[in-house]
């Protein structure tokens, strides 16, 4: 009798954990939990001990991980119907920025919808690595020509709007995660190469068509210490921040360079600077743990996805992910140009952590809603 | 066939996935070695280098604090202003080794215990790389001490800096209030980087009331500074906005008047324009020197001042409650003729006491043989406490109160002075739910004589006597007349502001109110007939007594404190000219005794300097001629 019980719980399945019944990956999850409690502790010491600050983050981080709840518990199929929509609707709101966006700070890249204000970019940052992986998981991989180049097309028309606004930083990371979905789809390494050798071909058209700001970046990246008041102030004290953080760090609230207003943008773009200061060359090698271990559980959520959209879709925005925190770290330590691009989860500012977030709950979507039909593979 | 080309399409396509992560992977993981080696290459070989260019960093912003706006009487006496003074700063993040540092220092110039307590506790509280301050009001020879030997301390610099200081000492002190160091309670409350190098913030009074405007708007700097820390070269600057400047309607020679009238006497005196509700002076004694509080007070004098019997820092004139006396008649008179509850020539008789029906409790006036058969000019002239017994009664506590709460009594007047109390009138709803307990006839007799639960602060009564003066016109006493601003000249006038006027049901009642008043001070019956009897203008006024029941259970230790602490309060209210009023006063002297002896002398010669001295009186006679 008790044995008939127990193959009978066992048939009906095995108790599910709470992680699991709310579609949540806990590893994932645990990551981006570190990386959130970091932020609030940066935040605190970056902003010269704002509490404001670190509870309107808190209150972001709490609206985001809501986001990430309700879009794990959507199976990816159903949002695979509306992807060509998400995209087209998407483009028309990059459209009506250029026509009536906001101006803030010198670019227009808001939309004011009479109850909040966003950034339709961001909703690009999902919605072009979407719309690749559905156009190309149509039919077989890996792609041929005429596929290959729609693709280009399907990433090319966004970039080119939010380049226009301008918002160089975001334009690159729309096209870098449209590029990923279409690498991961088998694009093949020798028009891979061509590409780049093609780009390398463009740089003097694409230097003639940036802005004078623009421009003015890249000079200041070759040599910063032409103009240390102006547009290389950022980029010198920024390394001075890091450097004198040594192998330990100043400790937490001692970095004598955020903390005196030496260190510009501290909380927002150059926190990785503020940090590096206070918490030191070990305190740096545990955060870039902390962020492999997400990449990684991410490619693997990949690689476990069971069709051919939600595989592409999952590799791309896992690998946009790290490409932040690669951009955003190497620009900070003055190995990259300065573009606005915030550290994941860890800079100040609410529209970047909830497209993460939303990011993130779409790979654990894809990891929790399992066909039973891919569990006979 | 087709599913078989599926499923193997399917295992291809994973494959070919499987690849290329793997690839991304290596190249994310070669992408993260890139910048570990350049972390590496920045942290660890070239930190010498970092830190010592951190150390040296020389590109620093500073906020330039605002300068405090200035007050001045209304003929432009200066009675706040802001003079230089050098403070002695350290920065401890640049200091070595405190201890030897403080031991150097001390050698050099005096630093007191309170000094270093005070420094110890802003040590610990206070924000990483904020310079502390030591000392302030460093003298000459101090600075030129420090500053020969400024080598051998790193992270000590002198701050000159602007101090409040106000030249006319403890004059007109509780009007002004005084400002002082910046409390952890008040930085919870401002804008911190608006007070970003401003350590001072008004406390009380009108510095306290217009914090906002005084203060002004913080600027910023970039300046270039030294290995230590110290300021080299200014580069680019914000200027700040100096904050605006007051002009009262306090009068410095008038209120130095008043204080001086009260001699060694604790009390309060507030006098207004009653057109304008200007506020002419406003007294509480006995005062003290508020430059005290701003170099930061030590606890020896605080103490003293805390502790002192005649409580110097207690402001009366805005915050003392103290029970009307005989003052209140006058009202009560005019709330039984607006009423129609009394006639103007029907009589009371009064024997000397009052007793109420089944109650043998006799209710005795001040008067022990009694007045005889009085009407309410000859109540209201000589304070008649049994005519005010049976009127008080006749009117029903009901009435009588919310005709009074209607001059405001009860509430605050709304003066532009931080620090203000409400008085009290009680009511039937007060007492149920702040006693529990029901209201008794007996109480609405001594409410009619000013005794009881009612409580009036100086100002409210002050602004009361100017409503009764102006027929029921209720302009909000203030302080501030004008504000002006330095830098561009402009000057802005505040207009008057009225309150609800009281109503009123017949003129002559007002008239005939009035003209009692005036007989208080001018028929020789008058309880005030000595202040009045040889004045070039008509005074209307009225004395009062007020007992003195809460100090009992306080004092019982000295006998002859007790003695004194039991005398009454001496009270008075008045208003001159009476046909033109131009002055309202109210006077409290602290058991004083009676009203018309001591009281009353006071507004007397407050009203002679401010009508006669100061010409008003003869102003108004050439206009009127004119």
């Amino acid at each position: 009798m008790s044995s008939l019980l127990q193959s009978d719980s066992d048939f009906g399945g095995r108790q599910r954990s709470l992680s699991e019944s709310l579609h949540l990956d806990l590893p994932l999850l645990m990551g981006l939990l570190t990386l959130s409690v970091t932020s609030l502790f940066v935040l605190y010491s970056a902003s010269g001990q704002n509490m404001d600050v670190v509870i309107r983050q808190g209150v972001r981080f709490i609206v985001a991980y809501c986001i990430l709840l309700a879009l794990a518990q959507i199976n990816p199929d159903s949002i695979k119907r509306w992807v060509p929509w998400i995209y087209s609707i998407g483009v028309l709101l990059l459209l009506a920025v250029i026509f009536f966006g906001e101006v803030g700070k010198g670019a227009q890249r808001w939309l004011d919808l009479g109850l909040f204000r966003f950034q339709p970019s961001e909703v690009m940052k999902l919605g072009v690595p979407m719309m690749v992986a559905w156009y190309l998981s149509e039919h077989t991989l890996p792609p041929d020509g005429r596929r290959i180049f729609f693709t280009c097309i399907i990433i090319l028309t966004p970039v080119l709007l939010i380049a226009k606004q301008p918002d160089l930083g975001t334009a690159l990371l729309v096209g870098g995660a449209g590029v990923f979905a279409l690498l991961f789809a088998g694009l093949r390494w020798r028009l891979v190469f061509m590409a780049i050798g093609l780009l390398a071909a463009c740089a003097p058209v694409i230097w003639y068509l940036m802005h004078d700001y623009q421009r003015q970046r890249v000079l200041t990246f070759l040599s910063p210490e032409t103009d240390p008041l102006g547009a290389g102030y950022h980029i010198i004290q920024s390394k001075i921040a890091i450097g004198s953080g040594g192998l330990y760090g100043k400790g937490w609230l001692h970095g004598s360079q955020s903390q005196l207003n030496f260190l510009p943008e501290r909380a927002t773009d150059f926190v990785f600077a503020a940090f590096s200061e206070e918490f030191g060359f070990i305190g740096i090698l545990l955060l870039l743990v902390v962020y492999l271990f997400i990449l990684m559980r991410g490619l693997w959520i990949a690689a476990q996805a069971q069709d051919t959209y939600t595989r592409l879709l999952a590799g791309s925005l896992v690998m946009t992910f790290f490409i932040y925190v690669f951009v955003n770290i190497g620009m900070v330590t003055g190995l990259l140009p300065v573009v606005g691009v915030p550290l994941p989860m860890i800079s100040y500012g609410g529209t970047s952590i909830v497209t993460l977030m939303a990011s993130f709950g779409i790979l654990m979507s894809i990891h929790t809603h399992k066909k039973l039909l891919g569990r006979l593979y | 066939m087709s599913s078989h080309n599926t499923i193997k399409d399917h295992f291809r396509e994973t494959q070919l996935f499987n690849v290329r992560a793997v690839i991304a992977l290596v190249i994310s993981l070669l992408m993260v070695v890139s910048l570990v080696a350049r972390l590496i290459y920045l942290q660890i070989v070239d930190h010498d280098l970092y830190t010592t260019l951190s150390e040296n960093n020389r590109f620093h912003i500073a906020a330039v604090p605002p300068t405090r706006g200035l007050i001045y009487d209304r003929n432009g006496v200066l009675l706040a202003q802001n003079l230089p003074s050098y403070a002695l700063e350290i920065l401890p993040e640049r200091v070595k080794d405190m201890q030897q540092t403080l031991d150097g220092l001390a050698k050099l110039i005096k630093i007191s215990d309170t000094d270093l307590q005070r420094f110890y506790t802003q040590l610990k509280h206070s924000r990483p790389f904020k310079p502390i301050p030591l000392r302030s009001r460093l003298t000459d020879a101090e600075v030129a001490r420090i500053a020969v030997n400024r080598h051998l301390f790193p992270g000590v610099d002198i701050a000159a800096r602007l101090i409040r200081h106000y030249p006319q000492g403890g004059l007109a002190v509780h009007a002004l209030g005084y400002v002082g160091r910046i409390n952890e309670a008040e930085l919870e409350r401002i804008d911190e980087s608006d007070y970003d190098g401003t350590d001072f913030i008004g406390k009380t009074g009108v510095e306290k009331y217009y914090e906002a405007t005084l203060h002004g708007h913080v600027g910023i700097q970039q300046v270039e500074t030294n290995a230590t820390g110290r300021n080299l070269r200014q580069i680019e600057q914000v200027p700040s906005e100096p904050g605006l400047n007051l002009h009262l309607s306090l009068d410095a020679s008038l209120q130095a008047e008043a204080e001086q009238a009260f001699g060694k006497n604790e009390g309060a005196l507030v006098a207004l324009d009653p057109n304008t509700g200007d506020i002419l002076t406003l007294v509480s004694m006995p005062t003290f020197d508020p430059n005290l509080f701003v170099a930061g007070i030590d606890n020896d004098t605080y103490h003293g001042l805390q502790t002192s019997k005649d409580k110097p820092l207690f402001n009366r004139a805005l915050r003392g409650r103290y029970p009307p006396g005989s003052t209140i008649k006058p009202f009560i008179g005019l709330a039984g003729l607006e009423y129609g509850v009394v006639s103007p020539d029907l009589k009371t008789y009064c024997p000397g006491w009052y007793t109420l029906q089944g109650d043998s409790h006799k209710y005795r006036d001040w008067k022990k043989t009694g007045h005889g058969h009085v009407d309410l000019n000859t109540a209201i002239v000589q304070s008649c406490d049994v005519y005010f017994y049976d009127l008080a009664l006749t009117l029903g506590i009901d009435r009588l109160s919310s005709f009074l709460m209607n001059f405001g009594f009860n509430y605050k007047t709304g003066v532009d002075i931080a620090g203000e109390t409400a008085g009290l009138m009680p009511t039937r709803l007060w007492k149920q739910r702040n006693l529990h307990q029901p209201w008794y006839p007996g109480e609405t007799l001594i409410t009619g004589i000013g005794q009881g639960f009612t409580l009036i602060t100086p100002l409210q009564m002050a602004a009361s006597t100017a409503s009764l003066a102006s027929y029921g016109k209720r302009v909000i006493p203030r302080i501030v007349r004008a504000i002006s601003n330095a830098n561009t000249g402009k000057v802005e006038d505040i207009p008057p502001q009225l309150d609800s006027p009281v109503p009123m049901a017949k003129r002559e009642n007002w008239d005939r109110i009035i003209k009692a008043m005036v007989n208080v001070t001018s028929n020789w019956h008058g309880t005030a007939y000595r202040i009045g009897k040889n004045a070039p203008y008509k005074i209307a006024g009225k004395t009062g007594t007020a007992q003195v029941f809460s100090v009992k259970q306080d004092e019982v230790y000295n006998a002859k404190e007790l003695d004194k602490s039991l005398r009454d309060h001496a009270l008075f209210i008045a208003f001159a000219p009476a046909d033109n009023p131009q002055i309202a006063v109210a006077v409290i002297v602290e058991h004083g005794g009676h009203g018309g002896s001591i009281a009353a002398p006071i507004a007397r010669k407050v009203m002679d300097y401010y009508l006669l001295k100061e010409g008003k009186l003869a102003a108004l006679t050439t206009k009127g001629a004119s």
